[in-house]
C-alpha cells in the first residue's frame, strides 16, 4: 500500500480535475441553436454517407443517438412532449409506427412525401421512407441443396427443420419481418409459425452474425436481410463466402420489403430544420448517394435507380403490405408468449 | 450532517431495488404471473443456475488448486506465477469471450460460455483463497500430520474448513459477477437473465417484460446474498495462541513439479497468453483498416474523464458511510454501510433500467445527462470506496484530533491539516478502484449513456458486435492496458479484497 500511496493519491487529484470534464462534455438533451438530435435506428454508415454535405449546405448540425428500432420507439414514447429527439430515422417501419400510433409525429411536407415512391410510405403521411431491404434466406449450397429449401418461409416452422434454422430473434429486423406475417396471415397463423420456430431456430445475436453462421456450415439456412449477404461479396465475400441467397418471391410474407422510414417529432422545437433533414434524406442527392454506396439497400426516391449489383425490386414478386399498419407490441407480445423474447 | 448524508448514500444505493419492488407491486399479481410465470423464464432460470453452478465449481477448483501451488508447494518460481494468476483480472470478461469467440466461432454452447467465464472469474477465488493460506497457522497442520493424516487428508480435514471464509466469499463473488455478466455471454450466445433484459430492453425499452425478468433476477442475487451468510456461519477461524505463527515449509512436489507446472502454465496460457495473442492477432494481422487514432483518442478521453468523475462523486459519497461506520459503531451506521453493499449486488443493467425510467418520469432535466450515469456508477461501485476509506478510517485513532484540538487547532484547521492528509491514502486507493471499474462498465453505459457519448466499452461493443473485430480490438487493448495498474496492485497486497 505504502508503495502505491503516491500514484493512488495522483489518481485521485486527477480525478477532480478531470470531473469538471466530464460535467460539460456530452449532454446533448438541450435543443440549443442549430443542431438538431436525431434518434436513428439505421446503420451509422449508411444514415453519414445520405447525409454528407447536408451540414455544409444548411449550416444545420447533427448530433446522432444510435440505437435499435424498438428500444428508440419506445423511448421516444415515454419522453413524450418531453423528447430531446428532432428527428426520428428506423431501420423498419414497425418501430416508426409505434411513434405515429402515439401520436407524436407531425405531419411531412407534401413536396418530401412526392419524392418517394408511394409503396414506401403510409397512408397517414406523418412519415416516408428513405431505403428498402428485402427479406431473403440465406443458405449454405454445401449443407442443403437449392431445391431443397422450402418454397415458403412459414414452411421454416415444420419439425423438419429442427434445430436448421438460423434468426435474430432479438434484433429488431427479424421482428419486422414477424410484423409482415403477423399482416398477412393474422394473429393465429402467426402465433403458430413462432412456436414452431421457437423449437426450430437456432438464435444469433445479429444479421451479420447468422451470415457467418451459414457460412461456416453451423447451421444451412438463416433468415435475414438481403444487403449483409451482397455487402460481404462487394467485399469479396469474406465472412459469407461459402453462403448464397435465395428469395422467396410469390407474394410470400418471405418475400416482405422492409421500409426505413424517417419522420419529424411533433415535439421538435426545430421542426423546420427537421422537415429539412427528412427533403434532404428522400431527395435525389441522398436517394443517388444511398444508391452507389456500399450499402447496398434499395433507394426508393422516385426515378432514382437501386444500385446495379442487386436484383431489381420489382422482380421479386413483395407481397403488398402497408408499411403504416404494422403492429410491434402485438408482435413482441406473440414472440414474448412463444418464448423468442 | 453526516448522518443525514449517509442516509442520502444509502437511498440513493437502494433506488433501484426500490423501483423493482414499487413497479412489481404496481403491476399486481396478473401482470406478474403472466410474464414471469411462463416458459422462457424457466429456460433463462435452468442456464443461469447451471451456468452459476459450473462456474464457481470451476473457479473453486482452479483457485484453490492454483492457491495451493503458489502458496504451499515447492513450485518454482512462486512469486511470478502469483502475478501471472492475478492478471486474468485485466482483461474484462466481455474481451476475454471476444478474444475467444473470434478465434473459435464454435465456443457458442454452454462448455464454451462454462470456460470462458471460468477462465475469467477463477482469480476472484484465488486472491482471497491464497491470502488465506498465508494466514494460516502452520502449527494446526504440523500437529495433524503428527497425527498420521497425510497431506491430502490434512488438506481436506485441516486446511480447507479453515479457507471456507475466503473460498465462499470469492465464490459469491463470481456468482454475483455472473448474474450480472452481458457482454460475455450475449457475444457466446449463451441467454441468460442479464442477457434477456438486454434483448426486452431493446425490444420494448423499459417495458414490463424487462421490469420483471429483472425482480426475477434481483431475487437471485439476493437469494445468493443470503445464503453466504448462513454458509459463512459464526465459527472463529484467528489463530488464538499467543506467539508468532512459524513460517510455513512448503510441501516438496518432488516427482509432481513438471505436472504442477504444467498445469499452471496450461491455466496461465488460457487465461491470458489466449485472450492476448488473440488481441494482437487482431490489432496487427486482423482484416480491419487501419487503427482510427481520431476515434480511439476521443474515446479514450471521453472514458477517462467519466471515470475520475465516478471516481470523485463514488468516493465523495462513500465518506459519510465510511466515517460512521467506524466513530459511530451501532446499528443504524452498520445498516447504512450493508445498503451500499445490497445496492451494489443488483446487476447493471437493472440499475439502468431503473434510471432510464426514474429519470424520465420524475427529474426530466436530468434525463439522458451525464449526472445520471454517474448515479449508476456510484450505486453500482460504491462498496469499494466504503471498504477503502471505512479501512482508513480504522487506522486513525480519533486521538489524533483531540491533540490537535487541545493545541488550539480549529475544527477546519484539523480536517485540513490531520484528517484529509490521514485519510488521503485510503480515498485514493478507493477512488482508483472505482475509476477502473468504470473504464471497462459495459451494460450500464449502453443504456445510460448520453447522446453522442461513446466509451471505450460501448464503442468495442458496437464493433464487436457487428463482428468487426479488427476495429474493435483497439479499444479492448485500452482498456487492457488501463485495467493493467489495478492488477499488479491487487497481486502486490493480495490481502485487500475487490469488493467487500
Amino acid at each position: 500500500m505504502s508503495m502505491s500511496r503516491r500514484t493512488v493519491v495522483g489518481l485521485a487529484t486527477s480525478s477532480a480535475l478531470l470531473g469538471a470534464l466530464a460535467g460539460c462534455g456530452g449532454s446533448g438533451a438541450a435543443g440549443e441553436g442549430e443542431t438538431l438530435t436525431v434518434y436513428s435506428a439505421q446503420h451509422e454508415s449508411l444514415v453519414r454517407t445520405m447525409l454528407e454535405g447536408f451540414t455544409e449546405g444548411t449550416g444545420i448540425e447533427l448530433e446522432f443517438r444510435d440505437a435499435n428500432d424498438s428500444e428508440l420507439a419506445n423511448q421516444i414514447v415515454q419522453e413524450g412532449e418531453a423528447s430531446p429527439a428532432d428527428v426520428f430515422l428506423t431501420e423498419n417501419s414497425p418501430a416508426i409506427d409505434v411513434v405515429d400510433d402515439a401520436g407524436l409525429l407531425a405531419p411531412l411536407d407534401e413536396a418530401t412525401l412526392e419524392q418517394v415512391d408511394e409503396a414506401f410510405r403510409p397512408a397517414s403521411g406523418d412519415w416516408v421512407g428513405f431505403a428498402a431491404r428485402s427479406t431473403a434466406l440465406i443458405y449454405n449450397p454445401a449443407e442443403i441443396a437449392e431445391d431443397e429449401l422450402p418454397a415458403s418461409m412459414l414452411d421454416l416452422a415444420d419439425p423438419a427443420w429442427e434445430g436448421r434454422v438460423a434468426i435474430a430473434a432479438g434484433g429488431a429486423d427479424f421482428q419486422a419481418i414477424v410484423s409482415a406475417v403477423l399482416a398477412l396471415e393474422g394473429e393465429d397463423a402467426t402465433r403458430e409459425w413462432l412456436t414452431g420456430l421457437a423449437r426450430n431456430a437456432e438464435i444469433y445475436s445479429s444479421n451479420t452474425a447468422i451470415m457467418k453462421a451459414v457460412d461456416e456450415g453451423e447451421v444451412p439456412v438463416g433468415i435475414t436481410y438481403h444487403y449483409y449477404w451482397f455487402r460481404d461479396q462487394a467485399q469479396d465475400g469474406l465472412v459469407g463466402d461459402d453462403a448464397e441467397l435465395h428469395y422467396f418471391r410469390n407474394q410470400d410474407p418471405g418475400a416482405f420489403v422492409s421500409v426505413s422510414g424517417a419522420g419529424v417529432l411533433a415535439s421538435s422545437d426545430q421542426k423546420d430544420d427537421a422537415q429539412r433533414l427528412v427533403e434532404w434524406l428522400t431527395g435525389p442527392e441522398a436517394q443517388e448517394r444511398l444508391a452507389g454506396s456500399s450499402a447496398l439497400e434499395y433507394a426508393v426516391g422516385v426515378g432514382v435507380a437501386s444500385a446495379d449489383a442487386l436484383p431489381p425490386l420489382a422482380d421479386l414478386q413483395a407481397p403488398a403490405v402497408d408499411p403504416g399498419s404494422l403492429d410491434a407490441p402485438l408482435v413482441t407480445e406473440l414472440m414474448q408468449e412463444a418464448g423468442l423474447l | 450532517m453526516a448522518l443525514a448524508l449517509a442516509v442520502g448514500v444509502a437511498a440513493l444505493a437502494l433506488l433501484p431495488l426500490g423501483y423493482i419492488a414499487w413497479y412489481t407491486a404496481d403491476l399486481g399479481w396478473e401482470g406478474v404471473r403472466e410474464l414471469v410465470l411462463r416458459p422462457r423464464v424457466g429456460e433463462l432460470l435452468w442456464n443461469t443456475t447451471r451456468l452459476v453452478l459450473g462456474t464457481v465449481i470451476g473457479c473453486a477448483v482452479l483457485g484453490v488448486g492454483a492457491a495451493w501451488l503458489v502458496e504451499r508447494s515447492s513450485v518454482p518460481a512462486r512469486r511470478v506465477w502469483h502475478v501471472l494468476l492475478v492478471a486474468p483480472l485485466a482483461v474484462p470478461a466481455f474481451v476475454n469471450s471476444y478474444a475467444w469467440i473470434s478465434l473459435l466461432p464454435g465456443l457458442d454452447t454452454y462448455a464454451g460460455a462454462l470456460l470462458v467465464v471460468t477462465l475469467s472469474y477463477f482469480p476472484f477465488v484465488y486472491l482471497p483463497v491464497a491470502a488465506a493460506f498465508r494466514g494460516l497457522d502452520p502449527a494446526l497442520e504440523e500437529t495433524a500430520r503428527g497425527l498420521g493424516l497425510s497431506s491430502w487428508a490434512v488438506f481436506r480435514r485441516v486446511q480447507l474448513p479453515q479457507l471456507r471464509v475466503a473460498l465462499l466469499g470469492g465464490g459469491l463473488l463470481v456468482a454475483l459477477h455472473l448474474l450480472a455478466e452481458f457482454g460475455a455471454l450475449q457475444m457466446l450466445r449463451y441467454p441468460t437473465f442479464t442477457t434477456a433484459i438486454y434483448d426486452q430492453y431493446r425490444a420494448t425499452f423499459n417495458g414490463p417484460g424487462a421490469t420483471m425478468l429483472a425482480g426475477v433476477l434481483v431475487l437471485l442475487c439476493l437469494g445468493l446474498l443470503l445464503a453466504e451468510i448462513r454458509l459463512r456461519g459464526r465459527r472463529g477461524y484467528a489463530r488464538t495462541a499467543r506467539g508468532a505463527a512459524r513460517p510455513v515449509r512448503p510441501v516438496d512436489l518432488r516427482g509432481l513439479t513438471a505436472p504442477a507446472l504444467l498445469a499452471l502454465a496450461t491455466l496461465v496460457g488460457l487465461a491470458l497468453v489466449v485472450p492476448l495473442a488473440s488481441l494482437g492477432y487482431w490489432m496487427t494481422g486482423g482484416r480491419s483498416a487501419a487503427v482510427d487514432w481520431a476515434a480511439l483518442s476521443t474515446t479514450t478521453g471521453t472514458t477517462l474523464a467519466l471515470a475520475a468523475a465516478a471516481a470523485a462523486v463514488t468516493t465523495a459519497m462513500a465518506l459519510p458511510t465510511g466515517w460512521l461506520a467506524v466513530r459511530a459503531r451501532g446499528r443504524i451506521s452498520t445498516l447504512l454501510e450493508r445498503s451500499t453493499y445490497l445496492g451494489s449486488s443488483v446487476p447493471g443493467i437493472v440499475v439502468a433500467l431503473a434510471l432510464v425510467t426514474l429519470s424520465i418520469r420524475a427529474t426530466p432535466w436530468l434525463y439522458q445527462t451525464v449526472p445520471v450515469l454517474l448515479a449508476a456508477y456510484a450505486i453500482l461501485f460504491l462498496p469499494r470506496a466504503v471498504v477503502t476509506v471505512r479501512s482508513a478510517v480504522e487506522q486513525f485513532p480519533p486521538l489524533y484530533d483531540d491533540v490537535a484540538a487541545s493545541l488550539g487547532s480549529s475544527a477546519p484547521d484539523r480536517l485540513r491539516r490531520v484528517t484529509v492528509p490521514l485519510l488521503a491514502p485510503g480515498i485514493g486507493a478507493g477512488a482508483a478502484l472505482v475509476f477502473l471499474a468504470v473504464v471497462t462498465e459495459l451494460t450500464a453505459t449502453l443504456l445510460l449513456a448520453p447522446t453522442g457519448t461513446t466509451t471505450l466499452a460501448t464503442a468495442f461493443w458496437s464493433a464487436s458486435s457487428a463482428l468487426d473485430y479488427g476495429s474493435a480490438a483497439p479499444y479492448a487493448v485500452v482498456m487492457v492496458l488501463l485495467s493493467a495498474p489495478a492488477t499488479v496492485l491487487l497481486s502486490r497486497d493480495a490481502r485487500r479484497g475487490l469488493t467487500p
